[in-house]
């Protein structure tokens, strides 16, 4: 069943970087499975939200993937890119949990601003610059396609397409930095 | 920001195209082979005698052990480049340098008279070489690490030392065409002293420069 799985998850990924869409959106659908179980079975008790780490993995995936060898077993790649941005994740929250105890002062001084807690993505898109934010929700959030997109703002999809892609980069980077 | 929703996003995304890497490293082991060579012509240049001591088997060691760093530890850095990369199997030709030098030094304590040992050693150009063999490998270093920070080390320092290690060896066999010390006894103690400073310099800059 895991051999068959993995041809399975291969033969997307390939067809994913020869440019075809609907089987890369497939592949990073069964990917984000994978990764939800490991995250699960890895996190034990709170701190870190797993559904974080699996966004997170899922970008690391998207952007790294010409580090995939085509004839190269593609879960093998999957988990070493979950277990190290797990270890990653564990690794901020600690530092974290240190700067949250030096703000216990301010949070006091202060009226609590925001009740609903957003995931890290979203936090890292709404530090994008105000163009490629608006790309990218309009095609993540909103499920608008490249062509409406461009419509939708005036641009050529060419553009919408780069705004698409760094911005995926940064919200990528912003993790790093905490 | 929902994952169905992020996940339709890289799916809009799919066009993009990062350099596959295996062009990545073979560019950048062509453009280190030339920034070395570069650095080595105009600061050093070949020894007068260096065709001529083909013919001398201290003088073509120097670069049987060079070049053996730097194919194993290039397949090695190559491997760790990539998550779930294999990297492991690839550690252990690490090994055959370090044995072929262990091999050679101890045929050079056989054939030359132990009063002769620490002169060997010390040679006459062992400044020369702490100094050129990092300036030599320097770039080519740099171009390695970048090369690292196009793909996704798991494990950063490993892969700066190996970088290092990548880049010392081909600077060594550079700067081998130049020095006048032959034994053995001088490569195994002051080319390993360069070689391992880069391995160092690279361990130190992998973690900041190959982040992902």
């Amino acid at each position: 069943m895991n051999g068959k799985n993995e041809r399975e998850l291969a033969d997307l990924l390939r067809a994913a970087i020869a440019g075809d869409e609907r089987s890369y959106a497939l592949f990073l659908d069964r990917a984000a499975a994978l990764v939800r179980a490991y995250v699960r079975r890895k996190i034990s008790h709170g701190g870190v939200d797993p559904e974080d780490v699996v966004q997170e993995v899922l970008l690391a995936i998207h952007l790294k993937r010409h580090t995939w060898m085509p004839d190269a077993a593609v879960m093998p790649w999957v988990y070493a890119i979950a277990r190290f941005k797990l270890i990653d994740a564990f690794r901020r929250r600690g530092r974290r949990v240190e700067i949250d105890l030096d703000e216990i002062a301010e949070t006091y001084a202060q009226p609590e601003s925001e009740t609903v807690s957003d995931r890290d993505v979203g936090r890292a898109l709404d530090t994008l610059a105000p163009g490629q934010r608006s790309v990218v929700a309009a095609i993540s959030v909103e499920g608008r396609s490249i062509e409406e997109t461009a419509r939708k703002f005036g641009m050529n999809e060419a553009a919408v397409r780069v705004a698409l892609h760094r911005g995926l980069a940064a919200i990528a980077r912003r993790f790093g930095r905490d | 920001m929902k994952t169905d929703d992020l996940i339709r996003a890289m799916a809009a995304d799919t066009d993009s195209r990062s350099m596959p890497m295996d062009t990545a490293w073979r560019l950048a082991g062509v453009l280190a082979f030339i920034l070395a060579g570069a650095v080595f012509l105009v600061t050093l240049g070949p020894r007068p005698d260096a065709l001529a001591s083909l013919e001398t088997a201290r003088f073509v060691f120097k670069f049987v052990v060079t070049l053996a760093l730097v194919a194993s530890a290039f397949a090695l850095v190559r491997a760790l480049a990539r998550p779930g990369g294999g990297a492991g199997p690839l550690l252990a030709w690490l090994a055959v340098p370090p044995l072929l030098l262990v091999g050679a030094v101890a045929l050079e304590l056989f054939a030359v008279p132990a009063s002769e040992w620490m002169t060997r050693l010390v040679g006459v150009n062992s400044q020369v070489c702490l100094t050129f063999i990092p300036l030599i490998g320097a770039a080519p270093l740099a171009v390695f690490l970048l090369a690292l920070r196009h793909g996704a080390p798991t494990r950063p320092r490993l892969s700066g030392a190996v970088a290092g290690l990548v880049a010392g060896g081909l600077a060594a066999a550079f700067y081998a065409a130049h020095c006048p010390d032959d034994s053995p006894l001088f490569v195994a103690t002051w080319y390993s002293l360069a070689i391992a400073g880069l391995a160092a310099v690279g361990a130190l800059a992998a973690p900041l420069v190959a982040r992902w």
